[in-house]
């Protein structure tokens, strides 16, 4: 496909503060599309701002300041609505956040609030939705319950459905499968490989063998720098850098 | 050391004591109520008293139906809630989620010094300010109506109703509205469809604690709603309250007569009014707390 190597998403001197603290510094580097690209690092080395900065919700946090570019498509998102914005680029948060109504409602919340009405179109979008997350079987029979009965892996995997439900383009997961047992997180991890095929897809993850399972490519995350970005074969066997190395290594706490 | 176990003693008893006291009052307040009360229902009956139009305590024969009262206390009740709790919800969701750093804190609390104004000033500026207003602005043959105690009324519950509403709105986890402006929701449609939802519980218990304070309250009413005992058909006439019967008339009513009795079952009347009330706000916020 020629989409292959197409940039997506190209990111140029992106510097974030909160106040005083500088989460990101001059970070540079662009997402090809239908690729996952994995992000490790330590705590605080700026993962989270990073993703936030791609949907824009850094901006609710009143002592934010950022300079640098991001692209989406070679358009400045800056230029966007937000809401066209964040409809385009998904986020799937480290703890599931199902809203307190039903799983039906839950999932076809997006839809409905960017004018689809037709219930006909609803139902078809909440059940492609549900199975493109692997949760479809599971729930099929009970629509109609509250979202909040779902087990912990359920309730991330109705995130994913709820975001897909709104056919984005980008796909950002900050930490996933941070509050799972291992089963749920092979279930997400399985969604997150047939989802790359249509979606190009950002994964945050403190799990390093996760990224090496998933990834294609892999960034690492220092104190707010870019130390390394290769493919994900190369930073997991030959990094380039001793600092990536130590951290795969497991020798930063 | 047999000092300092003296004084552990003295002070808990103290604490007991006074614990006891409030409950004793209570029980005492209402044993009281229901004693001098109870005589009237005997003679009067209370399928009379509840249903009768008619309220002529000093006539002959005197009549003591409380169903105007009732539906007065009820009308002006109703404005009320219809002021002050659109408002109110608004109020607070400016405070929550509009306004920040200094300017909340300034309004927050200067809204919860609002509650301290004693209920007579309150009436007393309604009386030159509203009232003469009213009265110009409708066109109407006096200011003194439903209306005018309706919305002092909805003046004075709107405190409490703001500042338990922003208490509720303010523990809905901020990952529910991340959630929905992830989403692409823009900021009014995450307040509206989930920050309000997630909040509903405690707003209506707000609601509902605003209206309970302000259901047995007197004075204002008095001063502002004409008292006039008729059944009312709409908010710009003048009405009388339970409450308002009650103060205005005890001190006329001879001790130990008929009228006096049919006050104290008035005043059973609005106790049991009040406390379902206070029950069922109650409900609510615990259901919230779950
Ligand atoms: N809203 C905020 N206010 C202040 N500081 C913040 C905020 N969000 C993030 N930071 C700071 O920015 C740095 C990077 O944080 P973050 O992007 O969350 O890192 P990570 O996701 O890699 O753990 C940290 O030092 C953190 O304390
Ligand atoms: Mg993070």
């Amino acid at each position: 496909m020629v989409t292959q190597t197409a940039s997506k998403i190209i990111v140029k001197q992106l510097s974030i503060w909160f106040g005083k603290v500088q989460a990101l510094k001059e970070l540079s580097l662009q997402i090809h599309s239908s690729e996952i690209l994995s992000v490790i690092g330590p705590a605080n080395s700026g993962k989270t701002s990073f993703l936030r900065q791609l949907n824009r919700l850094n901006e609710l946090e009143a002592n934010f300041r950022v300079s640098g570019e991001v692209l989406l498509d070679g358009e400045d998102i800056q230029k966007l609505s937000p809401e066209i914005l964040r409809k385009n680029v998904g986020m799937i948060f480290a703890l599931p956040q199902v809203l307190p109504m039903s799983i039906y409602d839950n999932v076809s919340y997006g839809p409905r609030m960017h004018g689809i009405k037709n219930r006909g179109v609803l139902d078809g979008i909440v059940e492609e939705s549900l199975e493109a997350s692997f949760l479809w079987d599971e729930v099929k029979q009970r629509l109609k319950e509250s979202a909040t009965k779902l087990s912990g892996g359920q309730q991330q995997r109705l995130c994913i459905s709820r975001t897909l439900a709104l056919r984005p383009e980008v796909i950002l997961f900050d930490e996933p499968c941070s509050g799972l047992d291992p089963v749920s997180t092979a279930k997400v991890e399985e969604s997150m490989l047939k989802l790359k095929e249509n979606y190009t897809i950002i994964l945050v993850t403190n799990n390093t063998k996760q990224a090496a399972r998933v990834g294609d490519r892999s960034a690492f995350f220092l104190m707010g720098e870019l130390i390394e970005f290769d493919k994900t074969q190369k930073i997991f066997t030959a990094p380039a850098d001793k600092r990536t190395e130590e951290y795969i290594l497991g020798k930063f706490g | 050391m047999k000092l300092r176990l003296l004084k552990e003693f003295i002070i808990e008893k103290l604490i007991f004591l006074s614990g006891i006291a409030s409950i004793l009052f209570v029980i005492l307040i209402f044993t009281f109520l229901l004693k001098e009360g109870i005589s009237f229902f005997k003679e009067i009956g209370l399928k009379d008293f509840i249903g009768g139009k008619y309220w002529y305590p000093i006539s002959e024969p005197e009549r003591f139906g409380i169903l105007p009262l009732i539906l007065g206390s009820l009308l002006v009740t109703l404005g009320a809630i219809i002021i002050a709790v659109p408002l109110s919800i608004a109020c607070a969701f400016y405070i929550s989620e509009v306004v920040q750093g200094k300017a909340k804190d300034i309004l927050k609390s200067g809204i919860e010094m609002l509650a301290a104004i004693p209920s007579v000033v309150l009436g007393f500026i309604g009386i030159v300010t509203l009232v003469p207003w009213m009265k110009k602005v409708l066109n109407l043959p006096t200011g003194l109506t439903a209306l005018s105690g309706s919305i002092m009324l909805g003046l004075m519950a709107m405190p409490t109703i703001i500042s338990i509403s922003e208490d509720a709105i303010n523990a809905v986890p901020k990952a529910y509205k991340e959630g929905a402006l992830a989403l692409g929701a823009t900021r009014w449609q995450a307040m509206y469809r989930v920050v309000i939802y997630a909040a509903l519980p405690g707003i209506i218990a707000a609601s509902m604690l605003g209206i309970g304070r302000v259901i047995g309250e007197t004075m204002a009413v008095m001063m502002l709603s004409g008292n006039a005992a008729v059944i009312p058909s709409t908010l710009l006439e003048p009405v009388r309250t339970l409450t308002a019967t009650i103060a205005a008339e005890m001190g006329e009513a001879v001790h130990g007569g008929l009228h006096y009795y049919s006050l104290f079952a008035i005043g059973i009347i609005l106790f049991v009014i009040t406390f379902m009330i206070n029950v069922i706000a109650d409900i609510f916020l615990h259901r919230n707390k779950k």
